[in-house]
């Protein structure tokens, strides 16, 4: 099928099949799943992925073309983009043949949903400083033992599986004592705690593991290789970001240019300026984002570029809700209105998928190709090495 | 949209980059403007004719061509009067009598560009000082321009004037009689400026006054990407090889976050810029709002961008020797080349009906 015939079939199919907002009779995830089952029998989930485990076997052409098509639907497609964008995608590059054939199918129909287990209180900006143990229980069978916590795992409540980062020797430095699994979510030793973020929703939780067997085959990658493992992950997830970025102020965001003026006096010169300087940002960050876009589309792979684009969104997120907020004055400030939504909301995209610092650290060392900072954690062992929060 | 340059556009940026870098290096730049030098860039490359087009002997290419050349003569700091030539022959190109094209595309001709290029005849472009602007009678101009760039090194001046058929656009020869021309010191010791006098200088009628402050907005643009990127590159360059306490700078986040941050600037401009020439050529309805934010954001973020990369440079930074200051100097009078900046941020907020 040419490129013109394959859109115009995905236009088809997402006119008849994508889920219009009345359909409120049953629960979103059962919801989610069964549009999520229609969307791998049409052939459009895992457009680019391996045919032999369940995929569709074509090209980043059909994939964006879809993309494309989709742009206009709000599919429930969100509890599953863990899987899509990140662990699937690494069980694909580095699981053994069998777990691709146990995972990859159900990831893909959206039988079963995934979480990632990698952050944890005292190791976010320097993940590979994480404490949970996963300790080698041979007298029982071959299996692990895991012991910990973890922190910011999104769709974790909802989630049959976890690729879990998992610490398994504190005698080497950190980087080479680590291990991948996979873990069953439904373990009687896992507890999962919604966790409230400070805009009071509850969109991601805390995870905690008691005495948790994992079966050795349920390992990813070679024992205490769990770094390059994590490293395959943290790429796809970068980039399922960025591809996912939006332009930067969405028309119907309460804190756009084209909300604002509604709101507010335009005739006033000072306000205008503002406007006009919250203008010039959105646009200036659009831009980037779109000749990224292009770039990928010309082969140039935009690397760690992307963390430049990730850092001015983060900066205009927060600029936009502060200008917003201010602009509109005390109405702002009742716990109903939009804008207090906005500015509560603003702090998180500075957070997630990496701070700030580090973004511009990852802009430096890799883009720019800065000396990088000298490192007192590098070949000391685990065990001697400070981490997490000490007095 | 397109924001990624061809391979084509991608060689003649290879072409003009590795031919400044050996003609006209920053030590040669503090020489100022060099004709040999021109004559080369117009006679191997044939810049001077880029968007000339081919029934005057130019290359007929587009805006963004000229973009891509400009950005790198602006890398450069290339001194003389390329940047109003170039403004110029856009003007040329939009009126009815083209035949200046030809000498400036055969490299004969140098052409300043007076202003103002839009709105009432005062304004930017004649500079501050109270010029009133030219008259023309229809074979004779009057009036001075207070401030024309290269206006020293040009040899033909092209200009708005009012007239008995309204604002039209002359052509004057700055060799000939009835000019005056006194050159200023500029803060940017790299590009001159003068103060020109017409006092019954012979003008040549060449049509109405073309409508063309947007197009030079995206030119200037350029220019000031190319600065930009190469003061970024030359800090980068000495992060990496200047150390204190024991350390390269650039491994110190005080150091490696601010230019993280003017990468960034740097990654915004660059998308403007394209989509700035983009519109010029393809959707000119896209164009007064590009051309505008190109104004309002490059212009900033180049003299930001070449403020910090001297301050990053410590006290070296802050000497004549150092060549630091030669683009931070260039990107002011950059920045204030089209009037105050604020014009541009008044214009976006006409078009955006606020």
């Amino acid at each position: 099928m040419n490129l013109a015939d394959y859109r115009h079939a995905a236009r088809a199919w997402l006119r008849d099949n994508a889920p219009s907002d009345d359909s409120q009779e049953t629960d979103p995830i059962t919801r989610a799943k069964d549009f999520m089952a229609r969307l791998y029998d049409a052939g459009y989930s895992g457009i680019t992925w391996p045919e032999r485990w369940g995929g569709q076997g074509l090209t980043q052409a059909e994939e964006r073309a879809f993309a494309e098509e989709a742009r206009g639907y709000a599919l429930p497609t969100y509890i599953f983009a863990i899987g899509l964008g990140m662990t699937g995608p690494t069980l694909v590059d580095r699981g053994t043949d069998a777990q691709r054939e146990r995972f990859v199918r159900p990831l893909l129909r959206g039988e079963e949903i995934w979480c990632q287990l990698f952050s944890e209180p005292g190791a976010g900006s320097d993940v590979a400083s994480l404490q949970t143990r996963a300790v080698r229980d041979e007298a029982r069978g071959d299996q692990w033992i895991v012991d910990g916590q973890k922190v910011w795992t999104s769709v974790a409540h909802h989630a049959d599986w976890g690729l879990l980062l998992a610490r398994t020797d504190v005698d080497v430095p950190k980087h080479k004592g680590l291990t991948m699994f996979v873990v069953d979510m439904h373990h009687p030793g896992v507890t999962v705690r919604p966790l409230k973020d400070m805009s009071g929703r509850a969109n991601f939780n805390e995870v905690f593991f008691d005495d948790v067997t994992i079966p050795d085959e349920h390992r990813v990658g070679e024992v205490n290789d769990g770094w390059s493992v994590a490293v395959t992950t943290l790429l796809h997830e970068r980039l399922s970001i960025s591809a996912g970025v939006g332009m930067g102020g969405q028309r119907d965001h309460p804190a756009s240019v084209e909300a604002l003026r509604q709101a507010v006096d335009t005739g006033d010169p000072l306000v205008r300026d503002q406007l006009v300087e919250l203008h010039i940002r959105t646009r200036a960050l659009a831009l980037f984002n779109q000749r990224l876009a292009q770039e990928t589309r010309a082969g140039i792979f935009p690397g760690a570029r992307g963390s430049a684009a990730k850092l001015l969104l983060a900066e205009l997120t927060m600029f936009q809700a502060d200008l917003a907020t201010q602009l509109v004055g005390p109405e702002a400030a009742l716990a109903g209105h939009p804008l207090a939504q906005a500015i509560s909301m603003a702090p998180g995209m500075a957070l997630g998928g990496g701070t700030n610092e580090i973004m511009r650290n990852i802009v430096g060392d890799r883009v720019l190709g800065l000396p990088p900072e000298p490192r007192v954690d590098k070949t000391v062992p685990f065990k001697d090495l400070k981490v997490g929060t000490q007095a | 949209m397109k924001l990624v340059l061809s391979e084509e556009q991608q060689e003649l940026r290879g072409a003009v980059r590795a031919f400044l870098r050996a003609a006209s290096p920053l030590p040669k730049v503090r020489e100022g403007f060099d004709p040999q030098v021109y004559a080369r860039l117009n006679g191997e490359l044939g810049l001077s004719g880029l968007i000339v087009p081919e029934e005057y002997a130019g290359a007929g290419a587009d805006m963004t061509e000229l973009t891509v050349v400009l950005e790198e003569t602006g890398a450069a700091l290339l001194p003389g009067p390329f940047l109003t030539t170039a403004f110029a022959t856009v003007a040329l190109t939009r009126v009815r009598d083209k035949e200046l094209l030809t000498g400036i595309a055969e490299g004969r001709v140098l052409a300043a560009l007076g202003g103002p290029l839009t709105g009432p005849l005062t304004g930017p472009l004649t500079g501050p000082g109270g010029a009133a602007g030219l008259t023309c009678d229809g074979s004779a101009v009057r009036g001075t321009l207070a401030q024309v760039l290269s206006g020293m090194e040009a040899g033909v001046l092209v200009a708005p004037a009012r007239s008995g058929d309204g604002a039209v656009l002359v052509a004057v020869d700055l060799t000939g009689p009835g000019v005056s021309r006194t050159a200023l010191e500029t803060l940017d010791p790299t590009r001159g400026q003068a103060r020109v006098e017409l006092n019954g200088a012979p003008a040549r009628v060449l049509g109405p006054r073309p409508d063309i402050g947007d197009l030079l907005c995206v030119a200037l643009a350029a220019e000031q990407l190319g600065v930009m990127r190469a003061a970024l590159d030359a800090i980068v360059a000495y992060a990496k090889v200047r150390v204190a306490f024991g350390r390269y700078i650039g491994s110190y986040q005080g150091v490696k976050h601010k230019l993280a941050d003017m990468h960034a600037k740097l990654e915004q401009a660059e998308s403007i810029v394209r989509y700035a020439a983009w519109s010029a050529d393809e959707s000119p309805d896209d164009l007064p709002e590009a051309a505008a934010l190109a104004q309002a954001y490059v212009g900033r973020a180049c003299f930001e961008v070449a403020r910090d990369h001297l301050l990053l440079h410590g006290g070296i930074g802050y000497t004549w020797e150092h060549d630091a200051h030669l683009f931070y100097k260039r990107a002011k009078a950059d920045e204030v080349l089209m009037g105050p900046p604020r014009v541009h941020r008044a214009r976006l907020a006409t078009l955006l009906e606020l």
